[in-house]
C-alpha cells in the first residue's frame, strides 16, 4: 500500500479501540497465568475461553458491519460465512486426532468409521496440513460469497429481498451438513478435538494462546476494515448504500463493488469461525441456523452500524449479557431480553452506542464552531 | 467504427417506448449536433423524462434507433454504467447528491478518473484532483461550503452541485432535468449563465418548464406532446406554434 498514511487508519476512536485490544490480549493471559488461583485477580481458564469468544464473536460483528453498516448490504446468512470457516478449522483438528480417537484410524475420522466408509472423500484431502487448512479458511466462504454475490448483485437483488435469499442459503446449507452422507459428520458435528500444531487445545496455555491470537486477528481485520472504509474506495460503499442508482450514473460498477466488500467480509467471518472452534471445542451443523446470523445483526445494531468499533462493542455487550442470563434461573427468558433490546435500541437509541456518542460528539463540536462558520454564507451569496 | 453514417453527438430515430400499453415515447426522432445547447419542453406525460431514460440506458427503447458520438455507439445496447463512462452525464429532476458526504467528496467521487475496485481501494489524494475541485467549486460558487455535508445545503445550492458533480465527469454530452425547479428567480438567472458557460465546450440538452428560463438560454427549443416531436425551432418561433399554445394551455 506504499506510504499509507496512519493517521487515515487511526482516528481517535480507532486508537483507542487498538490500545484497549491490545491491554485486553497482555491483561487477561497475564492474570490467567501468573496471578495465583486464590488472589483476587485471577482470571479463570473458563474466561479465558469464554473470551476468546467474544472475540471471534466481535470479528464477525466486524465482517458485518462492513457490509451493512458501510455498503447498506443486510445479510441475515452470515453466519454460514463463520460457519465455513470453522468447518474447515475442525476438519484439520479431526485429522490431527489421528489414531487417538475411538475407533483408532489413522487416517478416517470416528464418524466415517462408524458410518463403514472405507475411505476418506476426496474434499477432506489436504486437510492434514495446516496450511492447506488455513488457505481454505479464506477460499471456502470467500468463493461461496462470491458466487452468491456474483448472482445477487449483477440481478440488483437488494434490500429486503437480498436478506431473504442470504437467510435462505444459510439455512440450506444447515439442512445439508445435518446430513450424514454430506461427509461433515451430520448433527454431531465435528468434535474430541485433541491439539493444534501440535500443542493440546485443552491446555492453559493453548487457550491463552489461542485468545491472543483472536485478537491479533481481531486488530487486523480492524485495520483492514478501517484501510477499506476511510479509502475512496469507502466513499464509493456510502455512496452505494444513500444513493446506488446515482451512483451507477457516476459510472461505477456497483455490482463489483459490492461484491468485493462482500466476499472480504465473508471471508473475516471465515476466520472469525476457525478461531471460534478450536476454543469451543465443537462445530455443528446448528452453527448455521438463521437465527445465529439475525443474533450477530443484533449485536451490530446494538453497537451501532456503520462505525467498526461498536460493532465490536456490540458483541460483547450483547454476549455477555447472553452468558449473564442464560447461566441463571433467567435463562428461559434470553429470547425475550434479546428481542426486547432489538426493539429498544431501534426506537430509542437507532445510532447504537458507539453512534450516538459519536453524533453527540459531533454536535458539540459543531456548536463551538458555529461562530466562525456563521460568516461563511455571506461570502458565498 | 461508425455504426451510423451520421455527424451528430446525439441521434434518435423512431424511438418508442410504451409501460402497460401507455405509450411514453411514440416515433421520437432527433438529432443533436456537437457543441449544441438544446432545450426541451413539453407538458407533464410529454415523455421528456422517459427520453432521458433511454438515452442514460435506464429504460429500454422497444423500437428505434440511439446513436452516440457520430454514430460510433449504440446506445441501445448499452447499460448505465457504460454509457456514464461512454461521457454521457446526468442531472436528475430530484436533486441527488450523496447527504452523507462532505460537497468535496461529492465532487471527489463524480471526478473523472478511474472507476475500477483496485483503483478506488489504492486511490491517493493529488494536487491536480484539488486544484479540478477547486476549479468546479468556484464555477457552482460553492467554495466556502465545500466540508459542508451535502444534506445540509439549500434546494439551490443542492442543483448547483449536482450540476458541479455533472462537470467533474468531464462528459461529452450533459443531460439536464428541470435545473431550475424550485429555484429564486436570481438563482434561475445564475442557473442560465451556468449553463451558457458550460455549453462553451460541451454539447447540453436541458428539460425544463421556466419559460423565462429557456428565452434566458437562447437556444434551439424542442417541443414534446404525447411522445413524439411537435414542433422544433427558436423559442419565438415554438411559443406562437398555435399547436403548441394548445397543448400547452389546453383545448
Amino acid at each position: 500500500m506504499g506510504a499509507f498514511p496512519l493517521t487515515r487508519l487511526l482516528d481517535r476512536s480507532s486508537a483507542v479501540f487498538m490500545i484497549l485490544l491490545a491491554a485486553f490480549a497482555v491483561v487477561i493471559p497475564t492474570l490467567n497465568l501468573l496471578a495465583p488461583a486464590s488472589s483476587g485477580l485471577h482470571v479463570s481458564t473458563y474466561l479465558v475461553a469464554l473470551f476468546g469468544k467474544y472475540i471471534c464473536y466481535a470479528m464477525l460483528a466486524l465482517s458485518i458491519d462492513l457490509i451493512w453498516g458501510y455498503a447498506g448490504i443486510l445479510s441475515l446468512g452470515h453466519g454460514a460465512f463463520f460457519a465455513l470457516g470453522g468447518y474447515a478449522m475442525g476438519m484439520y483438528l479431526m485429522r490431527q486426532i489421528g489414531t487417538r480417537g475411538v475407533y483408532a484410524n489413522p487416517i478416517l475420522p470416528d464418524f466415517m468409521v462408524f458410518l463403514n466408509w472405507q475411505e476418506l472423500p476426496v474434499y477432506w484431502y489436504g486437510f492434514n496440513h495446516f496450511a492447506y487448512a488455513a488457505l481454505m479458511i479464506f477460499l471456502a466462504p470467500g468463493l461461496l460469497a462470491f458466487v452468491f454475490g456474483w448472482f445477487a448483485f449483477r440481478s440488483r437483488v437488494t434490500g429486503v429481498y437480498l436478506s431473504i435469499i442470504t437467510q435462505a442459503m444459510t439455512y440450506a446449507l444447515m439442512l445439508g451438513f445435518f446430513r450424514n452422507n454430506f461427509g461433515f459428520g451430520g448433527n454431531n458435528g465435528l468434535t474430541d478435538f485433541k491439539d493444534i500444531l501440535g500443542f493440546n487445545v485443552q491446555a492453559e496455555t493453548t487457550r491463552n494462546a489461542l485468545l491472543v491470537v483472536s485478537c491479533v486477528a481481531l486488530a487486523i481485520c480492524f485495520l483492514i476494515c478501517r484501510a477499506v472504509v476511510t479509502s475512496k474506495f469507502g466513499k464509493v460503499l456510502v455512496a452505494i448504500r444513500d444513493a446506488e442508482t446515482r451512483t451507477r450514473f457516476l459510472g461505477y460498477r456497483v455490482e463489483a463493488y459490492k461484491l468485493f466488500v462482500f466476499t472480504l467480509s465473508a471471508c473475516m467471518a471465515g476466520v472469525a469461525g476457525a478461531l471460534y472452534v478450536p476454543q469451543v471445542g465443537i462445530i455443528n451443523p446448528s452453527e448455521f441456523a438463521p437465527g445465529n446470523s439475525i443474533e450477530a445483526v443484533i449485536w451490530v445494531a446494538v453497537g451501532g452500524r456503520g462505525t467498526l468499533t461498536g460493532a465490536v462493542l456490540g458483541a460483547f455487550v450483547v454476549n455477555y449479557a447472553k452468558t449473564f442470563f442464560t447461566t441463571g434461573w433467567l435463562a428461559p427468558y434470553w429470547l425475550f431480553v434479546l428481542g426486547g433490546l432489538f426493539i429498544a435500541v431501534t426506537l430509542l437509541l437507532p445510532r447504537g452506542i458507539v453512534g450516538t456518542y459519536e453524533w453527540w460528539r459531533a454536535r458539540r463540536a459543531e456548536r463551538q464552531v458555529v461562530p466562525i462558520a456563521a460568516q461563511a454564507p455571506h461570502a458565498a451569496e | 467504427m461508425q455504426l451510423k453514417t451520421t455527424s451528430a453527438m446525439l441521434y434518435l430515430d423512431g424511438i418508442s417506448v410504451s409501460f402497460d400499453g401507455f405509450k411514453a415515447l411514440n416515433e421520437l426522432s432527433f438529432v443533436i449536433e456537437p457543441g449544441e445547447m438544446r432545450a426541451i419542453i413539453g407538458p407533464n406525460g410529454a415523455g421528456k423524462t422517459t427520453m432521458m431514460d433511454v438515452i442514460t440506458g435506464k429504460t429500454r427503447p422497444d423500437n428505434g434507433e440511439v446513436y452516440f458520438g457520430q454514430g460510433t455507439y449504440d446506445l441501445s445496447k448499452l447499460d448505465e454504467t457504460e454509457i456514464a463512462e461512454l461521457g454521457i452525464g446526468r442531472k436528475f429532476q430530484k436533486p441527488t447528491v450523496f447527504d452523507m458526504h462532505t460537497v468535496e467528496d461529492n465532487l471527489l467521487l463524480a471526478l473523472k478518473n478511474d472507476r475500477s475496485v483496485r483503483a478506488a481501494l489504492f486511490w491517493e489524494d493529488s494536487s491536480a484532483q484539488q486544484t479540478r475541485i477547486n476549479q468546479i467549486l468556484d464555477v457552482i460558487r460553492l467554495g466556502s461550503a465545500r466540508a459542508r455535508v451535502a444534506g445540509s445545503l439549500s434546494h439551490g445550492q443542492k442543483q448547483w452541485l449536482e450540476i458541479g458533480m455533472l462537470l467533474a465527469q468531464e462528459p461529452r454530452l450533459l443531460l439536464v432535468d428541470e435545473p431550475v425547479a424550485g429555484m429564486t428567480d436570481a438563482e434561475t438567472m445564475q442557473t442560465a449563465e451556468l449553463l451558457k458557460e458550460i455549453n462553451r465546450d460541451k454539447t447540453v440538452i436541458v428539460v425544463e418548464h421556466d419559460m423565462a428560463f429557456v428565452r434566458e438560454l437562447g437556444v434551439k427549443v424542442t417541443c414534446l406532446h404525447e411522445g413524439s416531436v411537435l414542433a422544433e425551432g427558436s423559442i419565438d418561433q415554438v411559443s406562437a406554434d398555435a399547436r403548441v399554445v394548445e397543448v400547452y394551455l389546453g383545448r
